[in-house]
């Protein structure tokens, strides 16, 4: 942080200064230079206390989130020397080389490389390589013999360092410092299940992920999609002609790949990296995973109209986030019963529908064990979902339901009889024929209401109803009427 | 002489049907798709598959007729697999509705598209779907030249569509094989028996290319259509099929 610093401030270079800020009403320093360091200043320490050391110690304001920031950078600076990056907080960088290194002539050359090239930027760093990251992290920083740890020795490699750099917390160093384990070597001879009871789980499980007993994930800086393709460009290109050229180009060979895995894409995110530093994304998704090369263009064909190459694209990437297994397209000898929603090329038709007016525009429906109308169907998103109960046929159900029942005024004589006449939008219809009531209760589990008595009306002219009355006729109570639907 | 007239007239009438896309129905299938003596108004006698046909509905009441129709062809259509398309904005299709027609209606995949100028997009993409039965859409407004495009959709893929025209002031020209207007007829029940009975509509056939236009009447009983000339006879059809 302080070498970023002097970078910005070459002034700075020849003074000590320290980086503090606010901690439980002390200004408490988070970063010192080397030269503060020399004088024995050193991070937690009050700035108050620092200065009173150091007489012309400079101290200036800390950037919150600034040491993240810078570190987030300068990991994805070191992408170049492997894709596997993950941020150690505050301060360090683990970097997985394996399978690297031979690009810079052995580990020796890889590590030399990257420690110089970052110290020629005027960063002050340590590096280390060994098997385990715990082990590195140690050598890192308390190491003194040498930088490269060979196969298998871990342990000897951290006997003669202190505890602290097994990145344990300042609670248990404390306790082990008080018990003189002043090295790793005192204490790594302990039973284990001793040590458990001393110092806890934790301390195990670090002591061991620096012995590479046990496994450390790490959390990747940038986390590798495991199909994506890139295709940088000689000429930056500016054309839609061109940016079709590298999609199709981009398709074939992760197409190809996944081909050959059996997979299919479910979606894809096309990423255009711009001359001006700009990066432009086009997303798909298809309804069935595929690996099919025209229909995934034809999607992506849709989206180019929305992107804008500005001064030109140098690098364009084609990552699946998520890929599926697709299924195995086989010959069909007889056409089943049903087929119409299996084919190809209506879930083709319905990915390009999909991507260009949204997925909640396309809708099927599935029977639904209710009465009530409203509630009779449910929608699917899948088109291979198969109705679960039967479609019923045994009740009239309309060919257009409103969505909501409007309001109608009728004259009837007789209660519980079909209306004689009803107006609807100022039209009054009389009716001739009439089937019902077909009473349905309100679902009492599900809200709270009156049931309503559904009759199917035939007016003079044969046009055809569907009417219901809510609740029941009493004394005081004249209920309404609605009209709800028209049958063919 | 007039005779050798009259051959060389139906020969060039034939050929300039199938040059325009209207193939004589092979042997065997010339059941055609239940619509009965209907179905003579139309080219060579058969339902033009693979067309676009255009059904006026200005009111609800008349569209609701119309769904009605329309489903049992689309039964029909449907029978050899394929699924169906209904693409609109402010539907009010009532899906358990089409079981009635013989139409599964988890087979129908609806559309429900925010604006109206999707909704012609969206049909012309599914008509140039093979594999898919028929396709629906209700339009409010098509000019000739995108009924020409949805024409040349389907003369490649051979998909059946329909349009449905909710706003008879703004019809034109359009390239439709035939436009369609069905409306309601009150239902009759056998022995004066009380209630309402079988769907029943006038289908008029405003216009058909190279055919008859003319006004029909149909009834829906049974699973199909039951043209009203012949009507006591084939009830009693009906009842023997019933019986035996």
């Amino acid at each position: 942080m302080t070498d970023w610093l002097t970078l910005r401030q070459p002034k700075l270079k020849d003074v000590p200064f320290v980086l503090a800020g606010p901690e439980r009403n002390r200004i408490v320093i988070r970063a010192a230079n080397a030269l503060a360091q020399a004088q024995g200043v050193h991070t937690g320490m009050a700035a108050a206390d620092a200065k009173a050391i150091v007489t012309n110690l400079k101290v200036l304001d800390d950037i919150p989130d600034q040491p993240l920031k810078l570190l987030k950078a300068l990991g994805e600076w070191c992408i170049r020397y492997t894709p596997i990056i993950a941020m150690d907080l505050p301060d360090g960088l683990v970097l997985d080389v394996t399978g690297c290194t031979h690009l810079w002539g052995g580990e020796r050359a890889c590590l030399k490389e990257i420690v110089t090239r970052l110290r020629s930027k005027g960063y002050d760093v340590r590096g280390a390589m060994a098997d385990t990251v715990g082990t590195a992290w140690a050598v890192a920083r308390f190491g003194k013999v040498k930088a490269i740890i060979a196969e298998g020795e871990q342990q000897d490699a951290l006997l003669s360092l202190p505890p602290a750099a097994l990145r344990l917390e300042p609670l248990i160093l404390d306790r082990l410092h008080k018990l003189g384990f002043y090295t790793i070597s005192k204490f790594i001879g302990l039973g284990r299940t001793a040590m458990r009871r001393r110092f806890g789980d934790g301390f195990l499980l670090r002591l061991n992920q620096a012995l590479g007993t046990e496994n450390e994930p790490l959390q990747l800086l940038q986390p590798i999609e495991p199909y994506s393709e890139r295709l940088p460009c000689l000429e930056p290109i500016n054309t839609a002609v061109g940016i079709e050229i590298a999609i199709k180009t981009l398709l074939e060979n992760l197409c190809r790949r996944l081909a050959g895995e059996g997979k299919g894409i479910r979606t894809a995110i096309l990423k255009c990296y711009r001359l001006d530093g700009q990066l432009v994304t086009a997303a798909i998704g298809t309804n069935n995973a595929t690996h099919n090369i025209s229909h995934l263009f034809k999607l992506f064909e849709l989206k180019i109209a929305t992107i804008e190459p500005a001064l030109g694209i140098e690098l364009f990437t084609l990552e699946s986030p998520k890929a599926e297994d697709v299924e195995p397209e086989q010959e069909i000898l007889w056409v089943p019963e049903d087929c119409s929603l299996t084919d190809s090329r209506l879930a083709e038709l319905l990915d390009r529908l999909t991507n260009k007016i949204g997925a909640s525009a396309i809708h099927r429906y599935l029977p639904q064990e209710h009465y009530w109308p409203e509630r009779s169907i449910k929608t699917t998103i899948s088109l291979k979902e198969k109705p679960t109960t039967a479609w019923r046929t045994d009740r009239p159900r309309p060919s257009i339901l409103l969505p909501l029942p409007e309001r109608i005024d009728v004259t009837s004589i007789v209660p519980d009889y079909p209306p004689m006449l009803f107006i609807y939008k100022n039209k009054t219809h009389h009716v001739k024929k009439a089937d019902g009531p077909e009473r349905i209760e309100r679902e009492w589990w599900l809200d709270q209401g009156d049931h309503r008595d559904y009759y199917q009306v035939e007016d003079e002219v044969g046009q055809r109803y569907w009417l219901f009355r809510s609740g029941h006729y009493s004394a005081d109570n004249k209920p309404q009427w609605y009209i709800h639907g028209f049958f063919a | 002489m007039y005779d050798a007239k009259q051959h060389i007239i139906n020969k060039l009438q034939k050929d300039i049907l199938q040059w325009q896309g209207f193939t004589p129905p092979k042997a065997g299938m010339l059941k055609g798709i239940g619509l009965g003596p209907m179905e003579r108004a139309f080219p060579n006698g058969v339902f033009p598959t693979g067309n676009i046909h255009e059904m006026i509905c200005p009111t609800p009441e008349q569209a609701a007729a119309t769904s009605g129709l329309m489903s049992g062809i689309i039964a029909f259509l449907m029978k050899n697999g394929g699924a169906c398309l209904w693409i609109s904005n402010g539907r009010k299709q009532f899906p358990p509705a089409l079981m009635t027609f013989g139409v599964v209606p988890d087979k129908v995949i609806f559309i429900d598209v925010a604006r109206e100028r999707d909704v012609l997009w969206a049909m012309e993409e599914a008509l140039k779907c093979e594999g898919i039965a028929a396709v629906i859409a209700e339009v409010r407004e098509i000019s000739f030249a995108q009924s020409r495009r949805l024409q040349l959709a389907v003369e490649s893929s051979k998909v059946t569509g329909f349009l449905l025209r909710n706003d008879p002031s703004k019809l034109g020209t359009t390239t439709c094989v035939a436009r369609w207007q069905i409306t309601s007829l009150p239902s009759q029940l056998k022995d004066e028996l009380p209630g309402v009975g079988f769907p029943r509509w006038q289908v008029d056939l405003l216009r058909v290319r190279n055919g008859n236009p003319g006004s029909w009447k149909l009834e829906w009983a049974d699973n199909c259509f039951i043209p009203l000339e012949d009507e006591e006879e084939l009830l009693q059809q009906l009842d023997e099929r019933r019986a035996g």
